[in-house]
């Protein structure tokens, strides 16, 4: 199966982590990301800041570029492309007025968008398309006695009809950890936000969300917490060497992505160069549970 | 040719402020046919009703059409004043210039000349109007009650005494509703059991109340005073005559299912009673859950029971009777709680509803009263009660205040206090809605309880913490967030219908309101009536109320019932279809397809013959009859073209450029559509004066001819709209218009015509901003498509 790919900015820096394991990890499914050309940022926070046409161009000009290499949707697995995204497609979709404005701006790009690209997360391609059923049946090395929480934070359920799963109680991840073969368990702050941007402005916001998002995966027994986004990743995980020296009761426990765990589950095992990319050594509870 | 007197009514200045109702009156009585033309501030008041009939006197007027507000405000005060001057009440005819009209259009001009054309169009209607008489049937005097809550316990109890007969049919095995759940009752703090129970044993001692248990009523046909109904008694294997109620063949039993009485909480046998006060007092065999009535298969109650009150060869059976009059008491259920995902999507037994915690404080309830987590039976010590669950939250649950869960989660927060003194409940709340008698003195005295912690906020998540259900929520009176960990969290669930009200309601023509409840004929001044007449309506079948309120109601209903029931005959309305015996030639296609089974064949004569009690009049017949012999009263084929061409000044020419002025032609449901058009005069919600309303009873009367005729001539669109398929009084009338209307408009397309022209929409009377709105987008996109081609439309057949 091919699947018409969106990477965005972090996924090859910060995050390029997220998409070998990605990469890895569907290939054992015998799917294939394919990049597709020419893309530029999503645009993030700005384009959600308010319903600026000028905002949107950013998004919008990704969905014409994919539209015009003939694709008809895009696979995203950051959170906030997949979030922004979307919301730009339904924002100018069914709004004649709004997309013709908005073709107006990129002149520059030859063609018009016409609005027929469609956006999905890589979770709900696993669950709709591969099914998790088939992606139990392809474990290699079961992530047993591992115990997760899983955790959305803002964008993969909110606003609510860009939810990818039941917005105030989601549990798309977790089923697809126990396909895994892993202990998933629930805890209180798995739809709170990580503090997000405030980490560069007012990083003390950010310091007590994570503590508090952390603290509470970790009282409900997780070992290590799940995610699908660069920026929730990074907040949970390089924060905590702050967190670590500020708060006395305080453990540190890594962060994953999901697609880092199927890799593992699914027999494409893990990369040293993923290790560099994380703050708290993922490879002791990995090595304790017999998984490396 | 008739002579038409027309009354203009000022209404104050509720219309007279956006019409000029002198100017209209003076031009009206210009018109063809017109005697006598006046206007009034108040038409419906007693001087101008006097008005009215001296002038229908002394101008020997043969027919009157008074322009004021809505028919469905006064038509019956004109017709009555009318009658009593001498004439048919049916030569007085309403023109809506009020709602239709002075309250959504603010420009005096165009009101003016709106109004105009509307009194033009009734009058060359009235002009073809029939002498009608209404029909009069004798009545059953016996009543059907639906539902065995208190509230139809209540209805059957003041029927029963008045010396009727009632049929009071009951889908559980036992009756007492809700009510008989409950542990106490707010604010006296009375044992439900104690207060019901003599009610209940009343039914079952009183001669005049016949019960039937596992039953469901499956059909009504007929009209009010006469309905036939049919009721569904599922079969019980066991003869309640013979039946002791030892309780032998429950011990004989094996197999366990949860038990719907507590709730779920616990378990009870395939062979059951529901409780030890059960009416009636006998035992009940679930089939579904039973092994099988095979003695090879199981057959162990059988053998246990010493009478052999135990038959496997009973099936299921139809019975039928005749009433009069129906009680709809279909009570209410709660909200499903596994809809709320934040709150455990009912995945922690330690999370219960309002309902299961009646059970568990309940003294021989599941936990004999102790307070005990379901989850592992350790007793309770922290409590939290969630209000507002579900309720008050349009964007994603009820948008209606439920209304009793204020007050019942105090009373079982006393009662955890009572049980487990040394206790601490906490209680969620947005607003505390105590209104009542004696409710708020209530409330604040379970409010000045140390260990009852009111807290403002919403809950915005339950989860499993260690041990225990730990609640995240936002103190808003002190602006911190709270967490807290307790044993045990009571949903208070937000009240809707009873599941399957929808179907119930789909299946006997009563209408629905918001919030899916069952909707009253007028919400203020009928409230216990149906808009289909003889239907009755009482209790939470029609929203959220507490015990006092039902059983007042289910008084009322029955009240009313009794008034109908006091007169030996009632009184039909006698519009409805006709024959035109020349026409017709009795293929019987109209026979076939009568929703209401009204039309038979003559054989000898070969001729329809319409039985005019149970034809309602919905003209469903009309555009099916191959010969045009089928008319409606009063609003016949001709009538309705004579309309038209009023409405479009016939002989008038369209003027092609660009200060075209579309008009529209509404064909609009008088259940519906209409009274959604009248709503949005009431809320004022202007729209473009473009559009001219023609009532009808159902859109099914629409055949292709009077669709095209207004476009035929001059008309630029039409809008045909009926009440939502699901809700219209006329079961399948909405779906068959829209098959007709489809077929119509594929025709016009393959002549290559605008066939958008021509618009379908579905409108319930509560819809008013949408149909104002979807009106003025339709004359924008008319005037984008400029004036209508008529002659190319004459050419359609």
């Amino acid at each position: 199966m091919n699947l018409p790919y969106y990477p965005g900015c972090t996924l090859k820096a910060n995050a390029s982590h997220f998409e070998d394991s990605a990469i890895k990890a569907l290939e054992k499914l015998n799917c294939q990301l394919q990049e597709m050309k020419d893309w530029v940022c999503c645009g993030t926070v700005f384009s959600l800041s308010n319903d600026d046409l000028m905002l949107q161009l950013s998004s919008i000009r990704n969905l014409l570029r994919a539209e015009k290499q003939g694709l008809n949707e895009l696979i995203v697995l950051c959170s906030m492309c997949y979030n922004t995204l979307k919301r730009s497609k339904d924002f100018i979709t069914d709004d004649k007025e709004k997309l013709e404005k908005v073709n107006n701006f990129m002149y520059m790009e030859e063609v018009d968008y016409k609005g027929t690209v469609d956006i999905y997360h890589l979770l709900t391609i696993l669950k709709d398309r591969i099914t998790f059923e088939t992606i139990q049946d392809k474990v290699k090395k079961p992530l047993n006695s591992l115990k997760l929480g899983a955790f959305y934070g803002c964008l993969l359920v909110r606003p609510k009809e860009y939810a990818i799963d039941d917005f105030e109680g989601p549990t798309i991840i977790e089923d697809l950890l126990s396909a895994l073969g892993a202990e998933s368990l629930d805890f209180a702050y798995k739809l709170e936000c990580c503090g997000a941007y405030q980490t560069l402005t007012q990083k003390d916001v950010s310091l007590k969300r994570s503590y508090e998002i952390i603290r509470s995966a970790s009282r409900a027994g997780c070992e290590a917490i799940v995610t699908s986004c660069p920026l929730c990743a990074y907040n949970l995980d390089f924060l905590q060497k702050e967190i670590d020296e500020e708060q006395v009761d305080f453990n540190k426990i890594p962060i994953f992505y999901f697609t880092e765990l199927m890799s593992i589950a699914l027999g494409a095992g893990w990369s040293s160069k993923w290790s560099e990319l994380h703050f708290v050594d993922p490879e002791q509870l990995l090595r304790d549970k017999h998984l490396l | 040719m008739k002579r038409i007197g027309v009354f203009v009514c000022h209404c104050g200045d509720n219309i007279a402020g956006n019409v000029d109702v002198e100017r209209v009156a003076k031009e009206i009585s210009k018109h063809d046919g017109v005697a006598h033309s006046v206007d009034y501030t108040f038409m419906c008041s007693d001087p101008g009703q006097k008005l009215i009939k001296d002038a229908i006197i002394e101008k020997k007027l043969d027919g009157v059409i008074i322009a004021s507000c809505s028919p469905t405000m006064h038509e019956g005060t004109f017709r009555k004043a009318t009658a009593s001057a001498g004439l048919n009440p049916y030569q007085c005819e309403i023109a809506n210039i009020r709602e239709q009209c002075s309250w959504v259009h603010f420009d005096k001009e165009k009101g003016t000349q709106k109004a105009i054309l509307i009194i033009k169009s009734m009058i060359e209607k009235l002009k073809m109007n029939e002498l009608l008489y209404p029909v009069s049937v004798s009545t059953n005097k016996n009543v059907l009650v639906i539902g065995a809550g208190i509230a139809g316990i209540q209805a059957a109890l003041d029927i029963g005494e008045a010396g009727h007969k009632v049929f009071l049919v009951e889908k559980k095995p036992y009756i007492g509703g809700h009510m008989i759940q409950l542990s106490v009752t707010f604010p006296t703090l009375d044992c439900s059991q104690c207060i019901l129970t003599p009610k209940m044993v009343q039914v079952n001692q009183d001669e005049n109340i016949e019960l039937f248990v596992n039953s469901e009523v499956e059909s009504i046909d007929g009209a009010v005073g006469n309905f036939k109904i049919k009721i569904k008694r599922t079969a019980q294997y066991i003869n309640p005559d013979i039946c002791t109620g030892c309780g032998d063949c429950v011990e004989a039993c094996p197999e366990l299912v949860p038990d719907e009485y507590e709730e779920g909480l616990s378990y009870r046998r395939a062979v059951y009673m529901s409780f030890p006060q059960v009416i009636p007092y006998t035992y009940t065999l679930d089939i579904d859950n039973c092994l099988g009535l095979n003695p090879i298969a199981c057959g162990k109650c059988k053998e246990a029971c010493k009478e052999n009150a135990i038959n496997y060869d009973l099936r299921d059976e139809i019975i039928e009777k005749s009433v009069g009059a129906v009680i709809v008491t279909t009570g209410y259920d709660q909200y499903p709680m596994e809809n709320i995902g934040e709150y455990g999507y009912g995945k922690y037994p330690d999370v219960v509803s309002g309902l299961q915690f009646e059970r568990l404080i309940f003294a021989i309830g599941p936990s004999g009263g102790k307070m005990l987590r379901p989850s592992d039976g350790k007793p309770v010590k922290k409590i939290a009660f969630i209000q507002c669950s579900g309720s008050r939250d349009p964007e994603r649950h009820l948008s209606h205040c439920s209304k009793i869960c204020c007050m019942y989660t105090a009373k079982q927060a006393k009662m955890f206090k009572t049980k487990v003194p040394d206790g601490q409940a906490y209680i969620y709340y947005i607003d505390v809605r105590a209104a009542g008698k004696d409710y708020e003195e209530f409330i604040q005295k379970a409010q000045s309880d140390q260990k009852l912690i009111y807290v403002r906020g919403k809950v915005s998540r339950i989860y499993k913490g260690n041990d225990k259900m730990a609640i995240s929520a936002f103190d808003t009176l002190s602006g911190k967030k709270m967490d807290v960990e307790v044993d045990m969290v009571v949903l208070a669930l937000g009240l809707v219908p009873s599941f399957g009200t929808a179907e119930f309601a789909r299946k006997f023509n009563l209408s629905v309101g918001t919030s899916d409840f069952l909707s009253e004929a007028h919400p203020k001044l009928r409230p216990v009536e149906s808009v289909n007449t003889g239907f009755f309506l009482a209790g939470t079948c029609l929203g959220p109320k507490d015990i006092p309120e039902t059983v007042a109601q289910a008084s009322g209903a029955a009240s009313k019932v009794l008034s109908l029931l006091a007169y030996d005959s009632v009184e039909k309305s006698p519009i409805i279809v006709k024959v035109d015996a020349e026409k017709c030639d009795g293929c019987g296609k109209c026979a076939e397809e009568c929703i209401f089974d009204a039309i038979t064949i003559d054989k000898i004569q070969n001729v329809a013959v319409i039985d005019e009690m149970k034809c309602k009049g919905c003209a469903y017949c009309v555009p099916e009859c191959p010969y045009d012999a089928l008319e409606q009263k009063n609003l016949s084929s001709q009538q309705i073209y004579n309309m038209i061409d009023a409405i479009l000044g016939k002989g008038n020419k369209v003027e092609k450029d660009k200060t075209h002025v579309p008009k529209i032609i509404c064909f609009l449901s008088e259940i519906g559509p209409y009274q959604a058009a009248d709503l949005a005069g009431t809320g004022r919600m202007e729209y473009r004066p473009n559009v001219f309303v023609i009532k009808v009873l159902s859109i099914s009367m629409l055949n292709k001819n009077h669709i095209l005729y207004a476009i035929k001539h001059g008309a630029d669109g039409v809008l045909i709209s009926g009440s939502h398929p699901g809700e219209s009084p006329y079961p399948g009338a909405s779906l068959k218009a829209k098959e007709r209307i489809d077929s119509i408009k594929s025709e016009i397309k393959s002549a290559g015509l605008n066939s958008d022209r021509i618009r379908l929409e579905w409108y319930a009377g509560r819809q008013a901003k949408g149909f104002a709105a979807y009106v003025d987008k339709f004359v924008e996109y008319l005037k984008m498509k400029g004036p209508v081609d008529s002659a190319k439309w004459r050419l359609l057949h």
